[in-house]
């Protein structure tokens, strides 16, 4: 392993590892205006029940 | 438009988007990545790599939400009515069969695939995969497990274990998509992503802590194995390898979904007031660090530390993980265990993505046609079972599988992605994309966005597509600039066409006019309640 290789893997590897806490951080701790937009009851289970 | 579909909506941000992560992670992730990164030359790949993931992916990504949410909340579920309700024209309907052919074509081999390696992991469960230390022993054993060895033999008495394995991944998908978005895609996908995550930190774990697998060969331990994967060669001369730029584009493209239909079909059951931008931006790092953070540390190191170069050099998709990644597993501590957890990955990254596949065919025959769940799932069912035997029956060489992925899973998937952001950027306008993705958003899209998304990503791509017509449709040889048509094409036409290639293409044709024929039912449908005074119909009713 070469310095160069050291350098590109933890770039790369850190880069895509930082972006995605990051993301997953903002959405975790960002309530969202409405968490349930439609409604749970509109889930689409009434046809399957029917049938 | 009514009906069930319409009425369905993801239960929580974090659902949808690990719905979507879950759609684009799929095998490619840990097998094609690792081996394109170190073919290329890592240093030179990864440059290429993230500039296509600014330029195309991520874009494209945030184009597709955008206009998936857009027409949803003018009551559209399913491409083709997602694009009736974008292009205005009597025509515009039919640019959307993409949107509903790709990802059922892509599922009717893809599910096969996914049965292998639920295969593999039982039979490494249950001590049947340790084949001995010769890769040809797995070689051989892959190819008389799917059938490449002739055609109909994977429905040959002897092999009832491969169809038997498919049988129960085919039902569970469709078991899951039956019970709906919510219950069913966004329910499993929310352990699903996790596990597979967990799972993968736990084979990484145990890759990185191996040392020196064999102490006779002292020069293939961790660090080379690394080395070999990460290791730059003459990063300036092949960056200017239009074949490594090709092949990082093509990547950050399949690798995050985009122009299959899935994120416009699943993004159209999100309301106004949902956030778009962090969500697409969310899915995408997920799936990024799935393949880069993951995929690219275990796969290929994991390979050299057992088989040296030689063992991975030109190893395909297939070759990397179903003949050489068995051969080591078999050979680390526990490899019941071990080779269990990594195929069982496999099969968590795959049936995330499968069941994305089903969702815009299910949300068509639902929206398009007014059938009920049943209904939809029976007709999709079908067809699907018929593509598959048909997969499974001319399995000699994998040719109809591969031709499919060629022609459908590769260059109509090119298609559609350039109609998503160039309708994006052109057709909506980027500055009323801009408004629209910024409902609900966030975070901003940051301004220069508008001009890559508007100029460079459809220049980017038409190069990157004209690119791959010249490399992989005329066989051009870079070096020597001689055009020399590849095996797709000399398959079809030319002296020695292939016979199984061409039903499959005739198939391909056949499929793509059944969905035109829906599409037309559909598109009357649309316009009779678009008419004023309609009733709208209620498909869970008919």
């Amino acid at each position: 392993m070469t310095t160069a290789g050291w350098i590109i893997m933890l770039s790369s590897v850190g880069a895509v590892t930082l972006l995605f806490v990051w993301c997953l951080c903002r959405v975790l701790t960002h309530k969202p205006s409405s968490e349930k937009l439609h409604g749970i009851d509109d889930i689409p289970t009434e046809d399957v029940e029917k049938d | 438009m009514s009906g069930s579909s319409s009425k369905e909506a993801w239960s929580s941000r974090l659902g949808v988007i690990l719905a979507v992560a879950g759609s684009a992670v799929g095998l490619g992730n840990f097998l094609r990545f690792p081996g394109l990164a170190a073919q290329y030359g890592s240093g030179a790949f990864m440059i290429a790599y993230f500039i296509s993931l600014v330029v195309l992916g991520i874009p494209i990504c945030w184009a597709e939400w955008t206009l998936g949410r857009y027409a949803g909340q003018k009551g559209f579920r399913s491409s083709p009515g997602i694009f009736y309700a974008l292009i205005r024209h009597p025509l515009g309907k039919y640019v959307g069969v993409l949107g509903v052919f790709i990802p059922v074509v892509i599922y009717m081999y893809y599910v096969y695939i996914e049965s292998w390696c639920v295969a593999y992991g039982w039979y490494f469960l249950t001590g049947k995969l340790n084949l001995g230390g010769n890769v040809s022993a797995y070689d051989n054993y892959w190819a008389h497990y799917v059938g490449a060895t002739g055609d109909g033999t994977a429905l040959l008495p002897g092999h009832q274990a491969a169809i038997v394995f498919l049988l129960i991944v085919f039902a569970l998908n469709f078991f899951l998509i039956y019970r709906g978005l919510v219950q069913g895609i966004e329910f499993f996908c929310k352990y699903a992503m996790p596990a597979l995550m967990v799972i993968a930190l736990v084979i990484l774990a145990r890759v990185l802590t191996l040392g020196t697998p064999d102490a006779a060969k002292p020069d293939q331990n961790v660090l080379s194995g690394l080395g070999f994967m990460w290791n730059p060669g003459d990063w300036q001369t092949q960056l200017k390898n239009p074949q490594l730029w090709l092949a990082a584009a093509g990547q950050i493209f399949f690798s995050l979904s985009v122009g299959f239909g899935v994120i416009i079909t699943y993004a159209s059951y999100l309301s106004q007031k949902n956030d778009v931008v962090l969500s697409g931006l969310s899915a995408s790092a997920a799936n990024e660090f799935c393949e880069v953070a993951l995929g690219g540390l275990i796969t290929v190191p994991a390979a050299f530390m057992f088989l040296g170069a030689a063992g991975v050099i030109g190893q395909g998709t297939f070759g990397l993980g179903f003949k050489v990644l068995p051969l080591v597993l078999s050979h680390m501590p526990m490899p019941w265990l071990f080779g269990f957890l990594f195929f069982f990955l496999l099969f968590l990254a795959a049936i995330t993505s499968s069941l994305s596949m089903l969702q815009p065919g299910i949300a068509f025959l639902e929206e398009g046609l007014g059938l009920n769940r049943k209904q939809s799932i029976t007709l999709l069912g079908l067809l699907t079972a018929v593509g598959c035997t048909f997969v499974v029956y001319f399995s000699k060489d994998l040719k109809a599988l591969d031709t499919m992925d060629f022609w459908v899973g590769t260059v109509f998937i090119f298609i559609m992605a350039t109609i998503i952001i160039i309708y994006f950027g052109w057709g909506m306008g980027i500055e009323r994309g801009f408004e629209e993705a910024h409902r609900g958003a966030e975070m901003k899209i940051p301004g220069v966005f508008k001009f890559i998304m508007k100029f460079v990503s459809p220049a980017y791509l038409l190069i990157i597509f004209a690119l791959f017509v010249l490399f992989e449709v005329f066989g051009w040889n870079y070096h020597t600039g001689e055009f020399k048509p590849t095996g797709y094409v000399r398959d079809l036409i030319g002296p020695e066409p292939n016979v199984v290639a061409r039903v499959t293409v005739l198939f391909l044709v056949i499929t793509v006019i059944f969905f035109g024929l829906l599409t037309a039912l559909a598109g009357k449908r649309w316009d009779k309640e678009k008419s004023p005074g309609a009733k709208p119909n209620n498909p869970s009713k008919s």
